[in-house]
């Protein structure tokens, strides 16, 4: 093919000349030039190599159902494989490189598989690779991933932005075309909110690809003139460059906008792309067609090209793809590129129409320009290496002739665009009449489908579509179509050329032959799905925009059935494929979640502390001081800070829940197992929690602040479950009782003070305020301090006497800086742990979902007097087997030995086999006081087994160590030190 | 025909003229020995175990639609026994022995490959839980490692190591996990239970249970009445829907889950990896593709598509990870209809009803179950018995409380 750039029109903008490069050549196109139309301007045909024979291959279309070029896009961490030669817009300095060939896109040694294609059918790899089992991995799939694979990914994280943002319209109109324009047209007029989206840079559709007339003026200067109006419609959106991939549940519509992909690289702070999430009243899919090929031998070379490709490519980008071109063709269509062609100069061999009865219009002007008409006639073949040098042709009378062109343009009839009516599970509807598809009656909710896509061919129709459509989604009546010129589209369908030579394509990227269909008939594959999975025809990027319907004929005429009864595969979104990045939008890297931190952040960093992620929480994990050589040095120094005098570790992550009404009291006994209507006034509780189903869910205390005021803390990791959870049992399962909850957590700062100085301590701090020593063990008070309304509650997780003391979230930070000036050593989640272990409290590795109360030594707080939430399920056998494993403690038998939480128990000498196993070690820690490690485990028959020896096998890690089971309460069982 | 690289060579001289279907599409007879509804993975593993290995050939499969065109067609193609719970370990990893064997049994390439799946964990807690869970793995004789953030680097080294919200700090690797051809699959073991006799009837929607008092003896379908005395469900996606026809209420819940392919690039990603942080994981077909996944959409449903927020929860998963592909693009995403049990466990087991046999509740892990599944569901259908490795797959293990709920939520399936 030697394409070449025509003299004049187009919508192109020749004072805007713009450089780009593709495979390191240097080339030069214009303003409004896809790579595609610049690329065949500049005699460029060769632009890929296939999937599977790495066959030689040019552009076949305009838009974005293109099959063939596909090419990487820019360079380095921007390197974008598989992008569509046809949709990119280009810009200055564009650099493009072909891929899947090795080592040159003109010499690609991958191009032996086509001589192995008799072995290389479809599915031939079910057929072999079986042996030797072993060289599956080791050689021949390597081998496989290597060769496929279309582009190179990037390789290295994405630099661009992305952004995602939601649009609300009464009016949503799919495609602006000439259905589409009028659509949007008549739906702006009547002040509705409007969209009109387009995938293209350039609204118009076909009308900028045709030469068609409205209103006597050239089709795509009245698109000109609509787009002028709509963009003067006070509620009108025009989005082009943007594809309305997906249609959802609840009228959502997903777009894609490529804000910044005509550009070298985004503006500063601009996003590459942004994700549309479009709710829409109604919706217009004025999607158009797409023009499909036709099967036969050697269709795919470089130069064999869409008959309405070529138009656009001559009237749009005033490009010529070849000098010498033949038109092949099944109905009127192909002679609108004629016309085109001979408007444009270009020269044309033949004209080859596989119909016999040719109008006589038709007639005329081929005899008119001393064209060659061979009526009855198809094309056979094709010759050429890289590129078209000639076609063969069976004319009526059987007989072969040769015509020597460079183009071949086939028009093989339109497939209606029914992608988007399919995404809700709507089945498209065979039109025998247009020989293609169009959507269903079960059209997602909303949406109504006009012109091209409704199977309406003729321009006259498409606009009157859009103005009707359009009017009758907003209730208005719809304004008068304007005339419109001559335009008629029909087409004999012909499915596959017989008695070709050479290979008939029906999925130009996956290599799918008619003869891999015929193959798959042979196996049984005959459901259109099972033909799709056996030769992956339609899997390809292009989702078989092309070829999926010349395939499920080829199958229906194989199978003796008719095409309705054959069907067609579904659409999956999206539309076209749509970056991944896009997707995420700007949800990456430390952005990935939002950062949740407490109010006394900043002091703790100002401390040197390094933190932890807990959840979305970012905790102080501990306190590092200059000349501490590691983690433990600091948390060995922190434990012995607070058994020996006084620490403060911020504990604002616990979740806080308030609780209030009549009925706060009926809905604590509900939740928790245990009693909580009895607790008085001022005091606190420790609960525990199950589910439904009778497993632990979670633990912490409540304190009751006045007769129908109480305040829950939970575990972090649980605020939010727990907070659903009792919203579910006062809205679902008691909606009759006055009570209310509300979250309170980032309302307060809450720290814990320990130590046997802590009361002290927090004297010192209040003053006159507050007495201290009144507080009794599980006290709880709510107080003025100064400006401050402050929460004291007497608790202790660490086994000291121990206070929390909550304050508003703005005084957080400066009460734990206080709290610290007067003598207090920070303490994080660290030291928080091992005391927790070493007094024998349960924590996250124990209450992990799969524990019963018992399990945890918590049974006897079920309460016998009440209903709760889990006491009927816990009392099922599985729950209450004494087998079970229970809470343990342990200590290395070797005092020196580490513990870690993972290890299974084995009785010492038994077999590590599973049927030994006998429960597990949940967490483990350095006990400071005993001056060796400690753990926490849940061992069968656990609570009777204390003193017993046995083994924690960790194959995983640290081998096996022998362990003595043991209380697990390591320190001061009596609990004197909570008064100390 | 045998397949074999010699059949191949001489299809290739002689046009592939010499292919046969690779399974019989059948027309049902009136009776058979045993019926499985359902011509999935499932179905016809169990149907090629009855026939090949238990000897009971009059069996029939009915599938209302094209075989595999459930979630045998809708997975992520992951394979794996990296459980932790005894009751789940012993029977995925008989699942995965038969993998490894599974096309020199079936002659059917399913391009089983043991890439290996590394889970990530990102948290001091989640490292002693993948330690509890390898070495469960380990005591049940099945291959784990756990890799330092070092040693994941080495392997994954694309991982976002330097700047995420949720450091990577290890992973669990189970090496012999990998992936299959899922489609192949299907067509290996129908073609394997075809060649023994079996009936594969498809477009056979089951519309209703022929009952004799309490027993099951036949279903009513669109295609007419079938009977037999064994009647065994393997329809996981509408068990629920199937078991009612019988007047059956079971303890699951139908969910969507979506699954992602992205556009074929050059390899990327070796094996399977999943984020310990976020609903993500992928891996990456022979054909190029991503295949990935994470959460399910959350709310009961049949049909078999999902949503957008899905979509975006999974891409931010995904960009959050491994922020290198973020110009690769999703090339297609669908969605399956996933049995949600109570405990996030399979259940394989009679039912209540005489002659009618359960096989439901795959969660979102069946298909790597597929063979280990078709066994242990032959085996109870042939022998009356579970079989050793399924038997705590049992549907009354809710009510008696012997749950396997390997993830610790509870009853709400749409947790697990």
């Amino acid at each position: 093919m030697s394409g070449y750039r025509l003299p004049g029109g187009g919508a192109i903008d020749r004072t805007r000349p713009l450089g780009f490069s593709f495979d390191g050549r240097p080339f030069q196109g214009y303003a409004g030039d896809t790579l595609a139309s610049a690329l065949l301007a500049e005699g460029v045909g060769l632009v890929a190599r296939s999937f599977k024979y790495h066959r030689p291959r040019g552009v076949v279309t305009a838009g974005s159902e293109e099959p063939n070029a596909l090419v990487e896009l820019r360079t380095g961490a921007r390197r974008e494989p598989n992008t569509k030669a046809t949709t990119v817009e280009i810009y200055d300095g564009l650099k493009a490189a072909s891929q899947n060939r090795w080592p040159s896109l003109g010499f690609d040694v991958g191009a032996v598989n086509s001589l192995l294609s008799p072995v290389f059918v479809a599915g031939f790899y079910y057929k072999t690779f079986m042996w030797p089992a072993a060289f599956w991995e080791k050689v021949y799939e390597p081998a496989i991933r290597k060769a496929a694979g279309l582009g190179r990914g990037a390789g290295l994280p994405d630099p661009d932005l992305y952004e995602k943002a939601n649009a609300f319209c009464d009016v949503l109109v799919i495609g602006g075309g000439p259905a589409g324009l009028a659509a949007a047209l008549a739906a702006g007029r009547s002040g509705a909110r409007t969209i009109l989206a387009d995938e293209d840079f350039l609204f118009g559709g076909r009308l900028n690809a045709e030469r068609l007339e409205i209103a006597e003026k050239a089709g795509a200067d009245w698109a000109a003139e609509a787009v002028a109006e709509l963009a003067s419609l006070p509620h009108v959106t025009l989005m082009p460059r943007t594809t309305v991939f997906g249609v959802y549940d609840g009228e959502t519509y997903a777009a894609l906008e490529r804000v910044a992909d005509h550009l070298a690289v985004p503006p500063p702070h601009q996003p590459r792309q942004r994700l549309w999430r479009i709710q829409a009243r109604q919706s217009v899919l004025a999607a158009g067609a797409i023009e499909r090929p036709l099967v036969f031998g050697g269709n795919d070379r470089p130069g064999v090209m869409s008959a309405a490709a070529v138009r656009a490519y001559l009237n749009r980008f005033a490009v010529a793809p070849g000098r010498r071109a033949a038109v092949f063709t099944t109905g009127d269509d192909g002679w609108k590129t004629v016309a085109d062609l001979i408007e444009a100069g270009v020269e044309i061999a033949a004209v080859i129409d596989a119909r016999t009865g040719i109008a006589h219009d038709h007639e005329a002007l081929a005899a008119a320009h001393d064209i060659r008409l061979f009526a009855g006639a198809v094309v056979t073949g094709t010759r050429g290496g890289r590129a078209l040098h000639a076609v063969q042709i069976r004319d009526a009378g059987g007989g072969t002739r040769t015509i020597a062109c460079d183009l071949l343009a086939v028009a093989g009839g339109w497939n209606p665009n029914v992608a988007l009516s399919t995404h809700l599970g709507g089945k498209p509807e065979w039109r025998a009449d247009i020989a293609g598809f169009v959507p269903g009656p079960a059209l997602p909710p909303g949406m109504a489908v006009a012109g091209a896509c409704a199977g309406r061919m003729n321009l006259g129709d498409c606009l009157a579509d859009g103005f009707r459509l359009g009017a009758a989604a907003t209730g208005t009546t719809p304004p008068e179509a304007p005339e419109t010129g001559p335009d008629a589209t029909t087409a004999t369908p012909l499915w596959r050329i017989a008695g070709t030579r050479g290979k008939c394509f029906v999925d130009f990227q996956h290599d799918v032959t008619d003869r891999d269909v015929a193959l798959a008939a042979r196996e049984g594959f005959r459901s259109v799905e099972h033909l799709k999975r056996y030769t992956t025809l339609g899997m390809a990027t292009d989702q078989g925009k092309t070829a999926n319907l010349n395939g499920h004929a080829l199958m229906a005429a194989l199978t003796g059935r008719g095409i309705a009864e054959t069907g067609t595969t579904r659409f999956r979104p999206p539309y076209v494929p749509v970056a991944i990045g896009a997707l995420a939008g700007p949800h990456r890297g430390p952005d990935f979640k939002p950062t949740r931190l407490t109010a006394a952040h900043g002091f703790s960093a100002e401390m040197g502390a390094v933190f932890t992620e807990a959840g979305q929480w970012l905790r102080p994990q501990y306190y590092p001081r200059p000349g501490e050589s590691d983690w433990l040095e600091s948390v060995t120094r922190e434990v012995k800070a607070v058994r020996g005098d006084v620490g403060i570790c911020d504990v604002s992550t616990l979740g806080r829940i308030e609780i209030q009404g009549p009925d706060a009291r009926h809905l604590l006994d509900l939740a928790y197992c245990n009693m909580f209507s009895t607790l008085a006034v001022g005091r606190a509780r420790y609960g525990v929690m199950l589910r439904e189903d009778g497993f632990v869910m979670d633990d912490g205390t409540t304190a009751r602040l006045g007769p129908e005021h109480f305040v829950m803390s939970t575990t972090t990791a649980n605020a939010a479950r727990v907070m659903q959870h009792l919203d579910f049992l006062r809205q679902v399962l008691r909606p009759e009782w006055d009570v209310q909850c509300a979250s309170a957590t980032e309302h307060w700062a809450m720290f814990a003070v320990a130590g046997p100085r802590s009361r002290a301590l927090l004297q010192d701090l209040l003053g006159d305020a507050f007495d201290v020593a009144g507080l009794p063990h599980m006290g709880a008070a709510e107080f003025r301090w100064g400006r401050a309304r402050v929460r004291l509650f007497r608790l202790s997780f660490s086994g000291e006497r121990a206070y929390e003391i909550a304050v508003p979230a703005r005084f957080g930070q400066a009460l734990m800086r206080r709290i610290c000036d007067l003598g207090a050593t920070p303490y994080g989640t660290e030291a928080l742990g091992v005391m927790r272990i070493e007094k024998g409290h349960v924590s996250g590795p124990e209450l992990n979902g799969q524990t019963t109360a018992a399990d945890l030594g918590l049974g006897r707080m079920m309460s016998k007097k009440k209903d709760f939430i889990g006491r009927v399920l816990a009392g099922r056998p599985g729950l209450c087997d004494p087998a079970r494993p229970a809470l343990v403690g342990l200590k290395p038998v070797d005092r020196g030995r580490r513990l870690r939480g993972g290890g299974h128990f084995l009785r010492p000498g038994a077999a590590p086999v599973i049927a030994n196993a006998e429960g597990h070690v949940t967490s483990a820690a350095y006990s400071p006081g005993l001056g060796h490690w400690i753990a926490l485990g849940l061992l069968a028959h656990g609570p009777s087994r204390h003193g017993e020896t046995m083994l924690v096998h960790d194959p995983l890690r640290d081998g096996d160590t022998l362990v003595e089971i043991c209380d697990p309460v390591f320190l001061d069982p009596e609990g004197s030190r909570l008064h100390a | 025909m045998r397949r074999s690289i010699f059949s191949l060579a001489l299809n290739a001289l002689t046009g592939h003229r010499l292919w046969r279907p690779t399974w019989r599409d059948a027309v049902p007879k009136p009776e058979y020995d045993v019926i499985i509804i359902g011509g999935g993975g499932h179905g016809l593993a169990t149907a090629h175990y009855l026939a090949n290995v238990f000897g009971i050939q009059r069996v029939a499969v009915l599938e209302k639609s094209w075989i595999g065109s459930g979630n045998a067609g809708r997975n992520t193609t992951i394979i794996r026994s990296n459980y932790l719970l005894p009751g789940n370990n012993a029977f995925y990893e008989l699942s995965m022995k038969l993998w490894e064997g599974l096309e020199q049994e079936l002659n059917y390439n399913a391009m089983v490959s043991q890439r290996g799946i590394v889970n990530l964990y990102h948290s001091d807690a989640q490292r002693d839980a993948y330690a509890r869970r390898g070495n469960s793995m380990r005591l049940h004789g099945v291959d784990a490692e756990l890799l330092d953030r070092d040693q994941v680097r080495a392997m994954v080294p694309f991982l976002d190591f330097d700047n995420a919200r949720f450091p990577v700090k290890g992973g669990l690797l189970q090496r012999r996990a990998g992936t299959a051809r899922h489609d192949a699959v299907v067509w290996g073991y129908a073609a394997a239970a075809s060649r023994r006799g079996v009936d594969i009837v498809q477009n056979c929607e089951v519309t209703g249970f022929i009952r004799n008092g309490d027993a099951v003896v036949g279903v009513e379908t669109t295609r007419g009445s079938i009977r037999a005395p064994k009647i065994a469900m393997a329809v996981a996606g509408n068990s629920s829907r199937v078991a009612a026809l019988a007047g059956l209420r079971l303890p699951i819940e139908s969910h969507v889950l979506q699954a992602f392919v992205s556009e074929a690039v050059k390899p990327l990603i070796p094996g399977v990896v999943t984020f310990g942080a976020g609903h993500f994981y992928v891996s990456q077909s022979d054909k190029g593709g991503l295949v990935f996944g994470g959460d399910i959409d959350g709310y009961n449903s049949y049909a078999q598509r999902g949503n957008l927020p899905v979509v975006e929860d999974v891409a931010e998963g995904g960009m959050a990870l491994m922020p290198m592909i973020g110009r690769i693009r999703l090339l297609r995403s669908w969605g399956g209809i996933m049995d949600m049990s109570m405990d996030g466990s399979p259940i394989i087991d009679r039912s209540p009803l005489p002659g009618l046999y359960l096989n439901a509740g795959w969660c979102y892990g069946g298909f790597k179950a597929i063979p280990g599944s078709g066994f242990c569901f032959a085996h109870l259908i042939a022998k009356g018995e579970p079989h050793p490795t399924a038997a705590a797959l049992r549907l009354d293990r809710f009510e008696r409380g012997y749950l396997l709920d390997e993830k610790g939520q509870g009853a709400q399936p749409n947790l697990h």
